[in-house]
């Protein structure tokens, strides 16, 4: 290649979205041949070959991410579009809300001490158990709680995706284990440990998942957002 | 498609302008969604648009996260300075709260149901 092309190639927002779309389509085609299968998730084998195809090119992430950033940016609308499906569900949801509502506050208790407990174990630095604390939230909340505790924003970011994909892969198959195949179990305990990611990978099972791991997720970025500072405060001290 | 694109970012930029005006750490887009959700159950049902469009825009609702998670490729040196004792930490906290939010709502739906029987 020569190396005006090369830095087209590098500058240019379409190779980010191409390259995005590219390995989702075939993480979509290895998903499918494995059947669904936990470790042939969507985002562990797209993210897998995106980052072996960065290195193959030599991108910087800054650099692939000029493209990806509008793909990242639909988030947004989706998010809000979870709405629909919850609606959906309003009656069962209407049945179980003091359950749900529950479940919720001690799943966020639960996200914030155990991180912080076993970081604490395993003798990691202040700065990094502050940032494991608020992983189980979605990113922009994680990031802004990081902060505000004296966390690492950015390293906060980073554990939440990978707090995200463990959610994900181990999810349906935990809950199969222990012969809970309630939909709304699934969604609402995926949504509260695995947030977005865990979200998009039970719709892929279910609608009613998908749509109580919607709402699951955005109350534990808020009770996460009340809880984390005072419960690490608490631990800590 | 338009019209779906519109009611979604509309809301979001509702969410997005209340949280940044009172100074709140919660993403827009998470209050756009309770705002949606309370509109649909004000004017009981939900628009074409959205019951069209919506079913498939989640369909592939993985592709979205694929750049955050290629993102650990510029977090890696941080991540892989203790990398057993990370991986423990997040593997075991992540188990401890999918199990222990499972377990709860479990217990909670069943004794309601108990108890609706009882009744």
């Amino acid at each position: 290649m020569t190396p005006t092309l090369y830095e087209w190639l590098r500058q240019s927002p379409l190779t980010g979205i191409f390259l995005t779309l590219l390995a989702y389509r075939v993480a979509l085609s290895v998903s499918r041949r494995y059947h669904g299968h936990p470790l042939a998730n969507t985002v562990l084998v797209g993210a897998g070959l995106l980052i072996v195809s960065l290195l193959a090119l030599g991108l910087s992430f800054d650099e692939y991410f000029r493209g990806a950033s509008f793909i990242q940016f639909l988030l947004g609308p989706v998010t809000v579009a979870l709405a629909i499906p919850l609606y959906n569900n309003l009656a069962r949801l209407k049945r179980s809300a003091f359950a749900i509502l529950s479940s919720i506050v001690v799943g966020s208790v639960t996200g914030v001490a155990s991180a912080v407990l076993i970081a604490v174990a395993f003798d990691m630095p202040p700065q990094i158990v502050l940032s494991l604390a608020p992983r189980s939230a979605t990113t922009p909340i994680a990031i802004g709680v990081a902060e505000a505790i004296g966390g690492i924003p950015t390293l906060a970011a980073a554990f939440v995706i990978v707090t995200g994909i463990i959610g994900a892969v181990l999810a349906k198959p935990l809950l199969t284990l222990l012969r809970m195949n309630d939909d709304v179990v699934l969604g609402v305990a995926t949504g509260i440990a695995a947030h977005g990611i865990g979200t998009a990978r039970v719709f892929q099972i279910s609608e009613t998942a998908g749509a109580f791991a919607g709402l699951a997720m955005g109350l534990t970025g808020f009770v996460t957002a009340v809880v984390a500072p005072l419960l690490v405060h608490f631990l800590l001290s | 498609m338009i019209e779906t694109f519109l009611w979604l970012l509309g809301y979001q930029f509702a969410g997005e302008l209340l949280a940044r005006s009172l100074g709140w750490p919660i993403p827009g887009a998470v209050l756009g969604m309770l705002f949606l959700f309370l509109t649909l159950c004000l004017r009981k049902g939900i628009p074409d648009t959205l019951r069209h469009n919506v079913p498939r825009l989640m369909t592939h609702m993985s592709l979205l996260f694929i750049p955050a998670g290629a993102g650990i490729l510029a977090f890696w040196p941080l991540l892989a300075e203790r990398p057993l004792a990370m991986a423990a930490v997040l593997l075991l906290s992540t188990l401890a709260t999918l199990l222990i939010s499972a377990l709860t709502l479990t217990l909670l739906l069943h004794r309601q149901k108990s108890r609706k029987i009882r009744s």
